[in-house]
């Protein structure tokens, strides 16, 4: 499986660490809420088909990815930085895209 | 339901083996029944088995979206065990070795379960402390541990290397005895004999689409073989449960879908008599009974529903076979495959009435199905049977992760790609 990070270009996959589901939203640091805490850290998608998830370049550049990869043909649609896509709304633009 | 015996064997031998059953019919599905178990694995069908002998419910339906066993039940490297530290593991995984000891007799159908013993090999000091400590954990709920110095190891496994300058030194063991392999599609077969001839409809090539409902209530199912309706339905579909779920309307579940791949070698004379565990990567070796080596390692790490992994894996788990056993390096590879494992966030599975009314949930096995699927079936049938759990299951609910009352054995927390 190759991953073409947006500095590096097409890499292994052995260069990089899975860091998870890219769905999950951390609730405020300060937030009270506790069904939002364990929806954050006990609730996955886990899709058969397109998962948005978040991937380091660790053995690399290091930077944190959002990448698309479909669960059933390791397919990849979309490499993009996390950084600056910080908001949900960025999120779910990231999750639909074709 | 004694058919396989020394006299039928011979009976048949001269009859031209012409005269035997099928293991198991080949029915369409009726239009309801009173339990239906999505999912014709070892689990689901043990699940039937138990249902219709410990509690005498017999109209069942067992519905397997391809043939019989064709999935996890067939993809794993058989090892069965009990060494865990946490109590609601030993317990439950005990209960399991239990019924594994009388299975071929139970059955009637051989099983091949060898008791040639499972060694978790140490490498450093700490980790020799550290399987004393599991070893005495597990020995306080009357399972049998012992630890083995390098010398007793090396007299069982002579082609480990031993040696000081070994690139990971063997410090030292845990061995439990009564651990083992099992043959793995016998188990699936023997559970399916075993429940059709009590009456449940075994229905292949049947996939489900949909569930019916009635309200919130799940009163059926929709599949590729039309509407069937059931008091009460159960899901044991390993690493499916997702997707399953996803039929239902539950969008989340304290699951991800990994692969794991698994590895066997030519056929070789006898080279190891037990199964054996490396402690300094992830790594897992027996020999089966035509002579081939199984082993694997680690899943593959990342989400994944396909029934084949990727190469980094194949790489990490021949350097670390290699590491323990020089010797192998010119051993051919036979063949290689992968099964979708439903991780859970603890590490630990789910067997659960729920989520919804009507439905009855077993999932969450994470790599170690196969060695449940006994008590699995016990505690699901159990659970079906009386709409509670048995003491055996009732600390694997769907809402301990809620209740903050998880089951971690490895204390990796909620990230399922390190359990």
């Amino acid at each position: 499986m190759l991953i073409t990070c947006p500095y590096c270009g097409p890499r292994d996959v052995i260069e990089f660490t899975y860091q998870g589901d890219g769905n999950r939203e951390r609730p405020d640091p300060a937030s009270q809420n506790f069904e939002a805490w364990n929806a954050y850290v006990y609730d996955r998608l886990n899709p058969a088909g397109d998962h948005n998830e978040i991937w380091q370049h660790s053995g690399g550049c290091r930077a944190h990815l959002r990448v698309v990869r479909n669960t059933l043909t390791h397919e990849i649609s979309s490499v993009a930085f996390v950084r600056g896509d910080h908001s949900s709304a960025a999120r779910r633009k990231a999750e639909d895209k074709p | 339901m004694a058919e396989y015996s020394a006299l039928s064997l011979l009976a048949n031998a001269f009859k031209g083996n012409k005269d035997w059953k099928p293991a198991w019919r080949k029915p369409d599905p009726k239009a309801s029944y009173d339990v239906i178990i999505i999912g014709g694995g070892g689990h689901g069908l043990a699940t039937a088995y138990y249902l219709a002998k410990e509690h005498g419910i017999t109209n069942v339906a067992v519905l397997e979206k391809g043939w019989l066993g064709s999935g996890n039940v067939g993809r794993n490297t058989t090892a069965v065990r009990s060494n865990y530290l946490l109590p609601a593991n030993t317990r439950f995984y005990e209960h399991s070795m239990k019924l594994w000891e009388n299975l071929s007799h139970e059955l009637n159908y051989n099983v091949m379960f060898s008791q040639r013993g499972c060694l978790n090999l140490a490498h450093t000091p700490a980790q020799f402390d550290d399987y004393a400590r599991r070893g005495n954990a597990m020995r306080h709920l009357g399972v049998d541990a012992e630890l083995m110095t390098p010398a007793e190891i090396k007299r069982l496994i002579p082609a480990l290397d031993i040696s000081s300058d070994a690139r990971f030194p063997v410090v030292g063991g845990l061995m439990q005895r009564r651990a083992g392999t099992a043959r793995h599609d016998a188990v699936a077969w023997g559970y399916a004999r075993g429940a059709d001839r009590r009456g449940v409809d075994i229905v292949e090539n049947c996939e489900v689409t949909g569930f019916l409902r009635d309200g919130d209530r799940v009163t059926g199912v929709t599949t590729s073989r039309g509407d069937i309706r059931a008091k009460k339905v159960a899901v044991a579909v390993a690493g499916s449960t997702g997707r399953v779920m996803q039929l239902a309307g539950v969008e989340t579940m304290p699951i991800e879908s990994h692969v794991l791949q698994a590895f066997v070698t030519e056929s070789l004379k006898p080279f190891i008599d037990t199964v054996v565990t490396f402690g300094m990567g992830h790594f897992y070796m027996s020999q089966s009974d035509k002579g081939g080596l199984v082993y694997g390692g680690d899943i593959d790490g990342y989400n994944s529903y396909a029934q084949r992994g990727n190469l980094p894996i194949v790489d990490e788990v021949m350097s670390e076979m290699l590491a323990l056993f020089p010797g192998l390096a010119r051993v051919r590879m036979l063949r290689s495959w992968g099964g979708v494992c439903d991780m859970s966030m603890d590490g630990s599975p789910i067997i659960t009435m729920g989520p919804l009314p009507g439905m009855y949930l077993n999932c969450g096995w994470c790599y170690g199905g196969f060695k449940a699927t006994p008590a699995s079936g016990w505690c699901f049938a159990w659970t079906i049977a009386k709409d509670q759990p048995h003491d055996f299951n009732a600390p694997f609910t769907l809402d301990r992760f809620h209740r903050g009352l998880v089951i971690d054995d490895k204390g990796q927390g909620a990230n399922p790609r390190l359990h």
